[in-house]
């Protein structure tokens, strides 16, 4: 493990903090700042027009973006990668669009219960909108899904089938590859949500064979304001427009319009380039570190504090009792203290956690927990960031008046 | 925040309630719940001729929400019921941080909560209680 702090992520190096709520975003490297500003100090334009060198200049920006994306999730063509503001509008585009195209009355959509609100809502509104119901795939308590189970709730009525290929909550990553073969047997389209993966282990869009892949910039060292949408080409291509306007037309009248080609359909308004552009060096950037090392660092640490966890009494961790299959993310409740006590604590000390429900209310009532606390690590993260969170987590109990 | 925040009266009244049970005879209950914390109280009085003669929460939540409304409890029982909205009146504007150190006494132990006035997340725990008596006084 290395001991010393990996520098240039500007927060980390210029505060007092041991930052550790890395699931609910990370910090952002010098490289991807400059890259945003120098992309408005240099070539700022409205792209897509392409009038004049300037607007040339933003377009290219952006589109050299798109094909960064489609390579790092190897996508077969950049047409398939759809820039959206965050995960959470990527899932609401399939709900909407493809749910309104494939979703009739009686139609099943399964959900996991270990889902992230934002691919549970926009399915329960559009299971609304249809007539649908939504089917609820539930985990054991810790955290694992059978897939015997999955295809016991595959039938023909079942259209969509929304899963996260890691969860927010236990770290546990699932086998999505299985799944969605499962789903497509069943005639079923498979959406995945990649937000917490997609920053932490290769993912291979056309591998995995999922039909959509959500995911979100600013969970993988990029500015917020930017996510990605992959979907299958010829999914897109019959799937009416989520949002209309600006930008996402061929031809307008005053009776109806013909709509633009992928991947610009999908992407109405002018455009978030700084953020893609910040994306775009945020993908070059954990390239530059590599996957090996990402990986080793978070499973290092993820290792070293699950076992300093299990040392100090009264502390549960949800989920895997294999620090391997928690992916940094370590989310537990310690008898006799609300979460938000804890992370209150915590803050006094300068380590930031996460407490709450962690946009999965369903999940928790399904565990027979309210709330839990969560410490999120990111491979720049230290020993020292975790001794730090060891040492006040070991006194919480004491300072809350408990012997 | 304070390192000293969570002190022993705080703790005190958390871990060991004096008024956290069921009051029997209690003619006034309410239901107060913050979400975002996920407190949940059920305040119970029992007023007699306009004055507050005992007074109990049950429920769950956050160290703040319910050492607060224990603290109030102890505050507010033996007064009437427009004194009792009188100080929680001065324990809501503590929270703006909008009070003297005179109205600050009035509040005994429940002074100890004026740094939530800079913990905007904790806010809504700390006057989960007093909101719940003044709607349900105001009834």
């Amino acid at each position: 493990m290395k001991a010393a702090k990996i520098s240039n992520f500007p927060v980390l190096d210029e505060q007092k903090i041991h930052y550790l709520d890395n699931a609910a975003t990370t910090q952002k490297p010098g490289c991807v700042i400059t890259a945003a500003a120098n992309y408005y100090r240099q070539h700022n334009a409205n792209p897509m027009r392409g009038l004049y060198a300037l607007s040339i200049a933003a377009t290219d920006a952006y589109e050299k973006a798109r094909q960064s994306v489609a390579d790092f999730v190897h996508a077969a063509d950049s047409r398939e990668i759809i820039f959206t503001r965050n995960a959470t509008e990527s899932l609401n585009l399939v709900a909407s669009s493809y749910g309104s195209m494939a979703l009739s009355e009686g139609d099943e959509i399964i959900v996991t219960i270990v889902e992230h609100h934002s691919n549970f809502l926009p399915w329960q509104q559009a299971a609304k909108r249809a007539g649908a119901k939504v089917v609820f795939f539930e985990c054991e308590q810790d955290g694992t899904l059978s897939i015997e189970t999955f295809r016991s709730l595959l039938n023909e009525r079942t259209k969509i089938v929304a899963m996260t290929q890691l969860s927010n909550v236990f770290g546990r990553s699932y086998d999505v590859k299985a799944f969605a073969a499962a789903a497509h047997e069943a005639g079923a389209v498979f959406v995945c949500d990649g937000a917490q993966s997609v920053p932490h282990m290769p993912v291979d869009v056309q591998e995995l064979d999922v039909d959509f892949l959500a995911f979100s910039g600013h969970k993988m060292y990029a500015p917020m304001g930017i996510g990605v949408l992959y979907g299958k080409a010829a999914l897109l291509e019959e799937m009416p427009p989520f949002l209309y306007g600006g930008e996402m037309i061929e031809y307008v009248t005053r009776e109806g319009a013909t709509y633009a080609e992928l991947p610009h359909k999908f992407e109405a308004g002018t455009v978030n380039v700084g953020g893609a552009v910040g994306l775009d060096e945020a993908i070059a950037f954990m390239h530059r570190i590599g996957w090996e090392k990402i990986i080793k660092s978070e499973d290092d640490l993820t290792v070293y504090a699950f076992e300093k966890m299990q040392q100090i009494p009264h502390i549960h961790i949800i989920g895997s009792s294999d620090p391997l299959e928690h992916h940094g993310i370590l989310t537990f409740t310690i008898d006799g203290v609300h979460p938000h006590d804890v992370a209150a604590i915590f803050d006094s000390e300068d380590v930031a956690v996460r407490a709450g429900h962690h946009c999965a209310q369903p999940l928790h009532k399904h565990l027979g927990l309210f709330s839990t606390t969560r410490a999120s690590l990111a491979f720049y993260n230290t020993k020292e960031d975790v001794d730090a969170f060891i040492d006040c987590l070991a006194s919480i109990r004491g300072r809350m008046g408990y012997e | 925040m304070s390192k000293t925040f969570y002190n022993e009266i705080l703790t005190d009244h958390n871990v060991n309630p004096t008024h956290k049970h069921s009051i029997e005879g209690a003619n006034f209950s309410l239901e107060g719940v913050n979400p975002s914390c996920g407190d949940d109280i059920v305040l119970s009085l029992k007023v007699e001729d306009g004055i507050i003669t005992d007074g109990g929460y049950e429920g769950d939540g956050c160290a703040i929400s319910q050492a607060s409304a224990d603290m109030m409890l102890d505050l507010v029982i033996g007064k009437s019921k427009e004194e009792a909205l009188r100080l929680s009146d001065i324990f809501l504007r503590m929270i703006k941080d909008e009070i003297t150190e005179e109205e600050k006494e009035e509040l005994e132990e429940a002074g100890v909560l004026e740094d939530v006035s800079h913990m905007p997340a904790r806010v809504k725990c700390a006057v989960l209680g007093w909101h719940t008596m003044e709607e349900m006084l105001a009834e």
